[in-house]
């Protein structure tokens, strides 16, 4: 049985951007800020690819929720070698408010509706940091899930998979159809070369909103204050050990 | 002055009317394919933002850069090593022939991809910057636009992978900017065969390189007219290499000498018609501008990435010195002239995407571009100081590299000549 695969990719804030708090403090500042693909999707694609070069997967698609810009998002996801990308519109306005529970709904639906049988994810995105749409799309598809793979096999109608826990590594089993979520270590993904970027530019991208799917994109959460984290103040410098530990009993310390 | 005078008429004569003179050609051969192959049609006035795929595309020369270039960059300078495994990945990326057709091997993307292409790849390593930019556009590039299909079928496909590279080889040790005045002689022995004989200088990717376009003259009596193009592999009998030069900067790739010694060619491997080798050099040389425009772009970038880098670190009179205006007005002059001769690039190269004249613009990009690659290499060492002078931090091999660049594939002298005698054509004023 070869496997249809549906990979989510988020387009994010891009890894090397210091982010800066909007001066309303109910956000980050996106506007003319760079993006690109969340690192632990680009991880998650490349499995998918990988999937598909070992043949154990017939079609692999990338989804994705988000603005016009998110095809550019999909774009590199097909120029990494998936067949066709779904994009999910959801104006940018709207996108500041869209939650792991709406992702997680219109995740599920497509893969209902594509008949799909695996769902790889970032094991979260960089951006809110949630790490909760593998997990959450698993339960409302009544699926196994493999959260934080670092390694996939696959035997017959199962998947073998590595998770990284802490003090080290666990290994599972689960029945197809099954979510998994990839961990930083589960490949190295490949670059787009540009015999494929100009061949992604061939590939269908499938548009939708997330009402075609009757997912309702209402917020539960209202975002009240965004604040950057607090600068860490200076230290001193003690002359000797005594002093040290005259120091942490007055901090409470010890 | 009367030489002068000629060498600005030549100069004017071939690259002014490029449209005219291409047009003349297509009737007589094969039709450049460039332009009937571009990813997409921009035009100059619409360049502020960059088309999707030219964005994954540098954004895969920037990753790749980053992480496979810029560490051994030193090393490929310090050890003057050819960086053949990199040089190999470039090839699997697409890179060692990006505007050439899918069918003969290449990525098909245009000239605008190659000039961003390339100042990424130069940014991480200059050495690989111009091993890319001689098999593009001095190898590859005139036998994609005068090869007959069975000579782009032989000598292009083989070297698109990275696994094997051109060069070119026009200048002579007695010759540099005026090319017409060839002295290598190429006599055809029987119907079938010609006998190269002569030395050429200067010749990028010298040992490496498996084949080469060379230029010798066919007719002595016709000056740059009896001037015929030829493709060579290498080796072959009665082609030596001369030794490698020791060079101020772009040490990676070597520098040599070809000597032809009685060397027989194949008639079948002359390019284009007897006497079209002058008028195949100065096209070639006007893309090739392009893509060494775009190599100084990117070692300006990097010293530029370094200078700023460093002056946020480095405190002075309490502060970092980058607070100080003096560095500021560093920074933004050095930023001033990178974004314009980048601009400049971009539209040199959509201009010949265009099918447009692009002769003077890719001048004029490869002229302020190199000047930019100069004057933002001595003013981050400058920044650097006592720093930026020793071989620990990047900026003294950015001076170095960067000097080139002012002078091969046309020194800045000529990029003027070439500039000012399309100027004059365009005004008639002579």
């Amino acid at each position: 049985m070869s496997l249809k695969v549906l990979v989510g990719v988020k387009r994010v804030i891009d890894y090397a951007v210091k982010i800066r708090v909007r001066p309303d403090k109910l956000g980050v500042v996106t506007d003319g800020v760079k993006h690109s693909m969340n690192p632990f999707d680009e991880i998650a694609i490349e499995e998918a690819v990988r999937l598909k070069e070992k043949k154990i997967a017939k079609e692999v698609i990338a989804v994705s929720c988000g603005p016009a810009q998110a095809q550019e998002t999909i774009r590199t996801a097909l120029a990494m070698g998936a067949d066709r990308g779904i994009h999910v519109e959801v104006p940018a306005k709207e996108m500041e408010k869209l939650e792991p529970l709406h992702v997680s709904k219109i995740l599920a639906k497509l893969v209902e509706k594509e008949g799909g049988d695996l769902l790889i994810v970032g094991k979260q995105a960089i951006d809110d940091d949630t790490n909760a749409t593998a997990q959450m799309t698993a339960s409302l598809l009544n699926w196994p899930q493999a959260t934080f793979a670092s390694e996939i096999k696959k035997t017959d109608g199962e998947l073998e998979v590595t998770r990284e826990i802490d003090g080290g590594l666990e290994s599972i089993k689960v029945k197809l159809p099954a979510v998994v979520s990839a961990d930083l270590r589960l490949n190295e993904p490949r670059y787009a070369t540009l015999p494929n970027i100009m061949k992604a530019k061939k590939k269908k991208i499938q548009k939708m909103k997330p009402g075609d799917l009757s997912v309702d994109v209402t917020p539960h959460l209202e975002v009240v204050e965004v604040l950057d984290p607090p600068v860490r103040e200076a230290g001193i410098k003690v002359d000797d050990v005594e002093g040290l530990v005259t120091k942490l009993k007055e901090a409470g310390r010890i | 002055m009367a030489a002068l005078n000629q060498l600005i008429s030549n100069f004017s004569r071939l690259s002014r009317p490029l449209a005219s003179t291409q047009i003349g050609l297509r009737s007589q051969l094969h039709q450049p394919q460039w332009n009937s192959r571009v990813c997409s049609v921009r035009h100059a006035s619409d360049l502020a933002e960059l088309p999707e795929t030219h964005e994954m595309l540098r954004k895969t020369c920037r990753d790749f850069a980053e992480a496979e270039l810029w560490p051994i960059a030193s090393a490929v300078d310090k050890q003057s090593m050819y960086p053949r495994e990199q040089i190999k990945t470039m090839g699997e990326l697409g890179l060692m022939a990006l505007a050439v057709p899918e069918e003969y091997g290449g990525t098909g993307m245009d000239y605008l991809a190659y000039a961003i292409a390339m100042e990424e790849i130069s940014r991480g390593c200059a050495t690989a910057g111009v091993v890319m930019s001689v098999n593009n556009s001095l190898y590859i590039g005139p036998v994609q636009m005068f090869g007959s299909e069975e000579q782009k079928h032989q000598w292009i496909t083989p070297f698109t992978t990275g696994e094997r590279v051109g060069c070119f080889a026009l200048s002579e040790p007695g010759n540099g900017s005026d090319a017409g005045a060839a002295s290598t002689t190429a006599k055809e022995l029987t119907a079938d065969k010609y006998l190269l004989n002569g030395t050429k200088a200067w010749i990028t990717n010298g040992y490496e390189s498996e084949a080469t376009v060379v230029f010798a003259t066919t007719d002595k009596a016709k000056k740059h007219r009896g001037i015929s193009a030829f493709i060579v592999p290498k080796p072959t009998e009665g082609l030596s290499l001369g030794k490698k030069e020791d060079k101020l900067g772009i040490k990676g790739s070597s520098t040599c000498n070809l000597i032809f010694e009685d060397c027989a060619v194949p008639a079948g491997n002359l390019l284009g018609q007897p006497g079209m080798g002058f008028k195949i050099a100065m096209i070639t040389l006007d893309a090739g501008r392009i893509g060494i425009a775009g190599q100084a772009l990117g070692i300006a970038q990097a010293s530029l990435d370094c200078a700023i880098d460093y002056a946020s670190k480095r405190l002075a009179f309490n502060a970092p010195i980058l607070k100080m205006q003096t560095i500021q007005n560093k920074i933004a002059d050095m930023a001033l002239r990178i974004e314009s001769s980048r601009l400049l690039t971009y539209k040199a190269a959509a201009l010949k995407d265009e099918g447009k004249p692009y002769s003077k613009l890719a001048a004029m990009a490869k002229l302020s571009a190199s000047e930019a690659a100069t004057y933002c290499a001595h003013q981050a060492i400058q920044i650097l100081g006592g720093m930026g002078y020793v071989s620990d931090m990047p900026a003294e091999r950015h001076y170095r590299d960067a000097r080139i660049t002012e002078i091969y594939e046309g020194t800045s002298e000529i990029q003027r000549l070439v500039i000012a005698g399309n100027l004059i054509k365009e005004y008639q004023a002579l």
